[in-house]
């Protein structure tokens, strides 16, 4: 097998991708999907669905097929063609596909999410970028007629003895040429762009305001609508009178759904305005969210209740002689919002039987055809244009926020952008489900774990967005980061609990392991400090012949200078975890400060993420999703009463703000095969939290958020 | 009743309500889309904006009340001489999803309109935009980056 088909094909069919470019070598090839986030094989079917395309100018252009929300790919995935192409960096553009019919533009098939995308993608990308480099070798060695191998690419160039010409120049030449079947692609020690810290294509674009993001669409005799949906989760739309909203000065259409209620204007505040202006009468009887304090009544019941069995490894009861001390704890984290700084929005044109959406989507493929099933159009009239997205998190996988507009769109018979406002935004999220966990262990002699019995109780999000995923009462997806443990404990249990609190859920930066992290690096300190080991060693002692875990720890320990006692006055905690197909482990270094004020004074975290494609996103992404993670630690909570989200803004919802945050020192390690960045920033952060929490103040944070125990971030500086 | 906005040094006359916030008018009314949206009650910054150099988070001003303000937003922002702000945005590799970059270099450039040479203590009190990628410490740096330049 020559692994992935890439085809010389015709410059009309990449014009149809929108390019408005002219002549040039034009390269197909497909980009798998591999599995979708809800597990379905997607882009299995072979077809071309990227493009590379070298124009006679120079100009080197690739579409993709995976959205841009931050993490970096729309810079990543050009730098894979760019060293396999030995293209001129400066010459490289980038064109987003939209998911569309085959053969007039390409269909994104598969989704974005689940730290994928470059590892989904590097083995057809530089395959892509080899083979047109070997093409533009060949039309130069057939101009000037000699040997192939004489022909160097070189930095946009081919270089033959003392003769040059530019890739442009050849382009024309090279289009003539058959895509040869395979080309070499280079070893890592061939490198020359990739591994090196790269800025971002499209930081020029986001610093002067020119990113267009899907509240940014504009379309001619566009309106523009809001929403209000039934407040609570599942109920209904009873009646509204319409007429005080039309009084409203700009607002021309009032829109209703069974649930919901739109009004259209010519603008945001018009209709923002007209949608105040009306009472809705909701019929909540088909609302099913149960209220915070029922449902943390319902998850400890569950966790006492029937349960299904995920890990069962050993024999608990058999080696409880080997057992001298026995600990037991329960962790807790609640529902979480994403709060993507973009609201939920789309924009949609419904007319002759086709439909065109323009939206912020991570889905784009998945949802063009899920609009297809429910609006009862051909696939091939639906075209999802897939803009920049204002942070995805998980919560842009989703069909929720792109129907609204294309019903307003069918009404008003023009084209529609529906943006939803921010308390709307959060009222009608896919929250990160409740979680709660108890856990068991038992320890011999020398203070080791010998028995380890965890059990927990979350919400199924596969059951919402994925049933097939979910078999009898197991989610699988539930537990991952549970469920395999890189320690050698010889005797493990995993039980499961499914219980259902009614609250719609979705996927949120890093899905479970935003809390199995949390339960199980926790319980580890836990361990470590029953035994009086320190956390390191206790980890070194459980990882023992595991050489990349090993590593991953010399190095975190070596970076946060734990070996050396931390200045007065100053506690340190850490966590390790593996996610996404890549190792992260996080020191938190902090201090006390008056009224239980946390001063977070350094954070070190080490990643080892397989081979390092930019450098300067990885450092980003694990960052941001420290940050990420210590906002959910420190303030993220979404409570339920009256079966509909409390928390609807951020004076309710903190964030961390840049004055709290400590220097973030980033280390990267390259130990095996590509692993994932966006994601795995995320879980270590609050077990390191709370674990250096517990050695500032001896008492042990077994519940999320800290703002529930009274605590809260300092200021960082100060005059 | 119309309103007269000056936006980026140009008159502006609206036709639109009195209560309507600036961050409409310039997005729906003028096309001016590099404000953004994010919260509505001038709790996160996205929309910031100058009004005689302050930073102003004009979600929360209305174009009644902006009357007779000087209003630069981030396509002016070059042509008021502040065009480092973006360069060493660019520079330090600061967006990620972006989103929240307009704001944030709106604030930081009213910061240093007014204090050429802030402490982070300075700094930490003026920048309180919210990003959710989590882009603080690129940002705090961007801002050192256009104090040195300068």
């Amino acid at each position: 097998m020559n692994g992935p088909v890439v085809r010389n094909v015709s410059r009309r069919r990449f014009l149809q991708v929108g390019a408005g470019a002219a002549g040039g070598l034009v390269l197909g090839f497909h980009l798998p999907g591999g599995l979708d986030a809800w597990g379905n094989r997607v882009g299995a079917d072979g077809r071309l669905n990227g493009y590379v395309m070298i124009e006679p100018d120079g100009t080197i252009t690739i579409s993709l097929t995976h959205a841009e929300m931050g993490q970096g790919v729309h810079t990543a995935l050009p730098m894979i063609l760019a060293e396999e192409l030995e293209a001129d960096w400066s010459t490289i553009r980038v064109l987003l596909a939209p998911a569309a019919k085959e053969g007039a533009v390409v269909s994104a098939a598969s989704g974005t999410g689940g730290s994928r995308t470059i590892r989904s993608q590097y083995g057809v990308v530089s395959k892509a970028g080899a083979i047109a480099r070997d093409m533009l070798r060949q039309a130069a060695a057939n101009r000037w007629n000699v040997p192939l191998e004489d022909c160097i690419a070189r930095n946009g160039a081919i270089v033959a003895g003392d003769r040059t010409a530019s890739y442009g120049d050849l382009s024309l030449g090279a289009s003539m040429l058959p895509a040869p079947a395979t080309a070499a692609i280079k070893t890592k020690a061939e490198w020359r762009l990739l591994g090196k810290p790269t800025k971002r294509l499209d930081a020029r674009d986001k610093s002067t305001g020119q990113a267009r993001f899907g509240v940014d669409v504009v379309l001619e005799d566009m309106l523009v609508g809001t929403i209000q949906q039934c407040p609570q989760w599942g109920g209904k739309l009873k009646t509204v009178d319409a007429a005080p909203a039309l009084t409203v000065k700009g607002v021309e259409h009032v829109v209703t759904t069974d649930a919901a209620v739109m009004v259209l204007g010519s603008g945001y505040w018009p209709a923002s305005k007209g949608l105040a202006a009306l009472t809705p009468e909701w019929d909540s009887s088909s609302a099913k969210a149960e209220d915070s304090n029922v449902v943390a009544n319902g998850l400890a019941k569950a966790l006492r209740g029937k349960t299904a069995k995920i890990v069962d490894q050993g024999n608990i009861a058999q080696a409880s002689k080997f057992v001298s001390k026995s600990i037991t704890t329960t962790y807790e984290v609640p529902y979480l919002h994403q709060a993507t700084m973009e609201p939920m929005n789309a924009t949609a044109w419904v007319r002759d039987a086709k439909i065109d959406v323009w939206a912020p989507v991570q889905s784009a493929g998945r949802e063009r055809l899920r609009i297809a099933q429910e609006f009862g159009v051909a696939e091939d009239d639906v075209t999802v244009h897939v803009t920049f997205l204002g942070g995805g998190f998980g919560r842009r996988s989703s069909m929720d926020f792109i129907r609204p507009a294309i019903i307003a769109s069918q009404e008003a018979r023009r084209p529609v952008k529906m943006l939803w406002s921010r308390e709307e935004d959060m009222s009608h999220g896919l929250m990160r489900p409740i979680a709660k966990g108890r856990f068991a262990a038992g320890l011999n002699v020398p203070g080791m774990p010998v028995t380890w019995d965890a059990t927990l109780a979350v919400p199924s999000i596969s059951k919402q967005q994925a049933p097939h995923r979910v078999t009898g009462q197991v989610d699988p997806v539930s537990v991952y980061g549970a469920d395999n443990l890189p320690y050698a404990i010889p005797h493990q249990r995993l039980r499961y609990a499914m219980p259902d609190f009614g609250a719609p859920l979705g996927f949120w930066r890093s899905v479970p392991h935003s809390y199995t992290a949390f339960f199980v690096e926790s319980f580890l300190d836990e361990i470590a400090q029953e035994s009086g080991t320190d956390p390191f060693v206790l980890r070194e002692r459980l990882l023992v012949g595991q050489g990349r875990e090993l590593a991953l720890l010399a190095k975190l320990k070596q970076a946060s200078d734990w070996a050396a006692k931390p200045e007065k006055g100053r506690f340190r905690g850490m966590a390790f975890h593996e996610c996404f197909g890549s190792l992260i482990g996080q020191v938190v270094e902090l201090s006390m400060q008056e009224d239980d004020d946390i001063r977070l004074e350094r954070i070190t975290a080490v990643i080892d993420c397989g081979m390092a494609i930019n450098p300067l996103t990885i450092q980003a992404q694990i960052e941001g999703g420290i940050i990420y993670g210590l906002t959910a630690a420190m303030y993220g909570r979404i409570d339920v009463a009256d079966g509909a989200a409390v928390q609807k803004n951020f004076d309710t919802y903190e964030m961390v703000r840049m004055g709290q945050v400590p220097p973030v020192d980033v280390h990267i390690l390259e130990g095996g095969p590509i692993g994932g960045i966006g994601e795995p920033g995320v879980p270590p952060i609050a077990p390191a939290l709370t674990n250096a929490l517990f050695a500032a103040t001896g008492t042990r944070y077994r519940k999320l958020p800290l703002m529930d125990a009274g605590l809260s971030l300092a200021g960082r500086h100060s005059d | 009743m119309a309103y007269v906005l000056r936006i980026n040094g140009v008159d502006h006359r609206l036709d639109i309500d009195g209560d309507t916030p600036v961050l409409w008018a310039l997005r729906d009314n003028l096309g001016l889309m590099g404000t953004k949206y994010g919260c509505g009650i001038s709790a996160c910054g996205a929309c910031t904006v100058l009004a005689d150099d302050a930073a102003v988070r004009s979600c929360g001003v209305s174009v009644e009340e902006a009357e007779g303000l000087d209003i630069i937003t981030i396509e002016g922002l070059a042509e008021v001489g502040m065009g480092d702000m973006s360069d060493a945005w660019v520079e330090e590799d600061v967006p990620q999803c972006g989103y929240c970059q307009s704001g944030q270099i709106m604030a930081a450039a009213a910061l240093l309109s007014e204090n050429k040479k802030p402490t982070d203590a300075e700094i930490d009190a003026a920048m309180t935009n919210i990003c959710r990628c989590g882009t603080y410490s690129r940002i705090r740096k961007a801002i050192h980056r256009v104090v040195e330049e300068r």
